[in-house]
């Protein structure tokens, strides 16, 4: 029979006692994650964001867009009807943290690559009520009059890699130049479209002078959930 | 004797080795401000340089003071750290339900905000989350927790210094953690959002809670360590463990604030929510618990029910607590079989979880007409009440079936306010109103019948709030899945958004009611402690049987 006065009279073993008991869980049902093969999906086209992306991702995350704003589609009908097809794990696996997100007081954003124009997207984070008038979001002027600093990209590039993104010494070396290439329309983008296939070139926040943050969250936005190529991935050969 | 006393003698070398500690963390501190790459790194070196210096002096103060004038007497219990995390609790309470007040409104006049980046509701909601859970849920803890450990242990908490470290500690991560948020300082992680040095620098104050409370236990004067311990401890202990593992993450540069977690995609959401879920099992659950097994009993003059049941689901409880995260994920790209395994623990907490709401109410056996008399008690067996509800509602709602339409919802919300506000909220404030009479020594509180208007407030408050939100979140599941004849989606997306005003509406109203009531609880607190005693007449004695 259990006897709890061993562990009663002794604060050490209570101790030891908890952490052993509260360290099951946890290793049976995390540690596999990163073991098991079938964890993520084997899919063509994910690739590591652009410098550009991956500063418009960071803004996304100061701003606690997450709090709002989901980035996984569940695969409910109503949501893949809403949404379009539902998440893979392999979509996020270069996202240093995830954003899937917990609440949707606004739509899901897993897919919204391509959905809105940027011009749309300006307006509507300028004031999002000025095209949808029933949103509840908070306007965001100032993404449009702060310049993006790129001088500390390739340390950002550098951390990324760190983590496990694979990001090559080609694309450490490039990074300004890429992050400044990609919202410049008349910029050489040959070596940016290379290292970064699908990534989208345009001036985003339609102020071709300076780089700002609009342009970097325009960016992320208008690449969500368009790198997987779907023609290619089979769901049968991925039950987990 | 009085000529040695006026030199400068080191009078304690253990202070002054601490005091040179600091001071080098202090050159530290300057040393990043000024090669800071980012504004908000600069401005949180020199809060940590400041709160450092403050620490440097005071402590080679306490060096080099006459040998006479530090030897205060060891005797009694050391109450002066509690009177001030009593405090700091009130304090971060109400600050914390303003917040939420605020980001209430705001979803409801989402121009509130002005187009102002510091203000907005992405960077105000962890303000909230945290004020509320760690600043005013975290300060009630660890002063509850030093009150109770040295109650049940007959003894003095360990350490002169280290208790004061602990809470000092504890207010600049808070201070350092707020202040990120509004400066756009995250981790985008939900309830772990402080950044890498901020972490840093919890776990240094929490190892030193961990060992206060330990060496306060090892030196206790019973041969049992009482139940309300066991819960602290575990609650001390898997912190520690969840916030290591899940902060994992790799700054850009010492001198700037970004950081990149260590974990990806899949694996980062399961380990964010294996913390996430176990904050509020081992945090809001274990912690209160612990106040629970001490201010009930000691409140209703009763012994606790069973000691069996306490030992049965205190180690059920944190076996089964700690798999449960995966109910977060349901239906996402998680694999199957770990949403499966997610899901059945769920069901099975549901178990220790009643297993301690019926220790905690069955306690008033015997003493069930104090219910009558004494609203302090009153408000801590309602907390147990919430405590139920929200512990059967958790697993009702990590049912897949059910999670496909509460998840990403209001219901949610709902949710996990009648948990923080009903169990979490009120435990503690009947723990507040029980210690500061005791600690303050005075014979009552100031008013007991502002008390009573506190609970009725509140409990109107949290009732607009919950049922609110949870006929929201119910309301907008279902227009997200509807269909109209044809086989489309009947509503847009922004027809469930408008849909929700009325609800934000209530629930902001019921929020006020309740920031209402705390503000009451500290105008009673704050007479209780000058002294004040309002002439009040309360029905004491129990009303008397009819006589036929």
């Amino acid at each position: 029979m259990f006897n709890n006065e061993f562990f009663e009279k002794n604060s050490i073993f209570l101790l030891i006692g908890t952490l052993i008991v509260i360290s099951i869980g946890g290793i049976v049902e995390i540690a596999p994650l990163f073991f098991l093969e079938s964890t993520i999906e084997k899919v063509e086209g994910m690739r590591p964001y652009t410098p550009l992306e991956l500063v418009g991702r960071n803004i996304y995350i100061r701003e606690g867009c997450y709090n709002c704003h989901s980035q996984m589609i569940r695969p409910l009908r109503d949501e893949v009807e809403r949404y379009g097809h539902y998440s893979l794990a392999a979509e996020s696996m270069y996202d240093h943290p995830f954003q899937w997100g917990s609440k949707r007081t606004g739509p899901d954003l897993a897919r919204v690559g391509g959905k809105y124009s940027d011009e749309w997207h300006r307006d509507h984070m300028r004031d999002p009520r000025s095209v949808v008038p029933g949103s509840i979001m908070p306007a965001y002027p100032f993404l449009a009059q702060t310049e993006v600093e790129p001088t500390m990209i390739a340390d950002h590039l550098r951390a990324n890699r760190a983590v496990g993104v694979p990001y090559t010494d080609d694309m450490i070396q490039n990074a300004v130049a890429d992050l400044m290439a990609q919202s410049n329309p008349d910029a050489d983008t040959a070596g940016l479209l290379k290292r970064y296939p699908k990534a989208i070139v345009r001036d985003f926040d339609g102020n071709p002078k300076r780089i700002t943050e609009l342009d970097a969250v325009i960016a992320y936005m208008q690449m969500l959930g368009t790198l997987v190529d779907f023609s290619q991935y089979n769901a049968e050969e991925f039950q987990r | 004797m009085s000529s040695k006393s006026m030199s400068l003698s080191i009078a304690s070398p253990f202070d002054g080795m601490l005091a040179l500690v600091f001071a080098a963390a202090f050159l530290g501190a300057l040393v990043v401000g000024g090669r800071a790459v980012d504004g908000p790194m600069a401005v949180h070196a020199a809060i940590f340089a400041l709160a450092f210096l403050t620490a440097a002096i005071f402590l080679g103060q306490r060096a080099v003071m006459a040998n006479g004038a530090i030897a205060t007497p060891e005797t009694g219990y050391s109450d002066e750290v509690i009177k001030a995390g009593v405090i700091s609790s009130v304090f971060w309470g109400i600050a914390g339900f303003l917040v939420g007040l605020m980001i209430a409104l705001e979803m409801c006049f989402p121009d509130l905000s002005h187009g102002l980046p510091w203000i907005n509701f992405g960077r105000l909601r962890p303000v909230h989350t945290s004020a509320v859970i760690f600043a005013f849920g975290g300060n009630v803890l660890i002063s509850t927790s030093f009150y109770v450990v040295q109650r049940t242990c007959r003894t003095r908490l360990a350490g002169l210094i280290a208790p004061w470290f602990v809470f000092w500690g504890y207010q600049l991560f808070i201070v350092v953690a707020a202040t990120g948020y509004v400066l756009g300082v995250t981790e985008a992680r939900e309830y772990a959002e402080p950044e890498w040095y901020a972490d840093i620098w919890l776990t240094v104050v929490w190892v030193v809670y961990l060992l206060v409370f330990l060496a306060t236990l090892a030196k206790r004067k019973e041969p049992h360590i009482y139940v309300a311990n066991w819960f602290y401890l575990a609650f001390i202990a898997t912190v520690a463990v969840l916030h290591l593992v899940n902060n994992a993450s790799l700054p850009v540069t010492i001198f700037g604030s970004k950081s990149y977690s260590a974990f990806a995609g899949v694996q980062d959401a399961l380990t964010q929510w294996w913390y996430g879920h176990n904050a509020v099992g081992f945090f809001l659950t274990a912690g209160f618990l612990g106040i629970m097994y001490y201010f009930v009993p000691k409140r209703a003059e009763r012994p606790v029910y069973s000691y069996r049941l306490s030992i049965v689901h205190f180690w059920a409880l944190i076996f089964l607590y700690i798999w449960a995260g995966p109910h977060h994920l349901l239906y996402t790209a998680l694999p199957e079989w770990a949403q499966t395994l997610g899901m059945t623990f769920s069901i099975m907490l549901w178990m220790p979880s009643w297993g301690g709401m019926i220790n905690g109410l069955m306690t008033l056996s015997g003493a069930w007409d104090k219910l009558r008399t004494d609203p302090v008690l009153r408000m801590m067996v309602v907390a147990i009440a919430f405590y139920g509800m929200s512990t059967f509602e958790g697993p009702l709602m990590s049912i897949k079936t059910v999670n496909a339409l509460s998840h990403y919802t209001e219901w949610g919300i709902g949710h996990v306010h009648s948990g923080s506000l009903g169990w979490v909220g009120y435990i503690s404030m009947g723990a507040l109103y029980c210690m500061v009479p005791w600690l303050w020594k005075r014979p009552r509180l100031y008013s007991l019948q502002l008390v009573n208007v506190h609970f009725w407030i509140s409990t109107i408050g949290i009732v607009l709030y919950i049922t609110s939100m949870w006929v929201g979140g119910i309301l907008q599941g279902l227009m997200w899945r509807a269909y109209d004849n044809l086989g489309f989606l009947q509503y847009s997306f922004i027809e469930t958004v408008e849909a929700m005003h009325p609800f934000y509406l209530i629930r902001a109203l019921g929020g006020s009611l309740f920031l209402i009531g705390a503000l009451i609880m500290a105008y009673n607190l704050w007479r209780t402690a000058r002294g004040d005693e309002r002439v009040e007449t309360i029905a004491t004695a129990p009303l008397k049987p009819a006589i036929a």
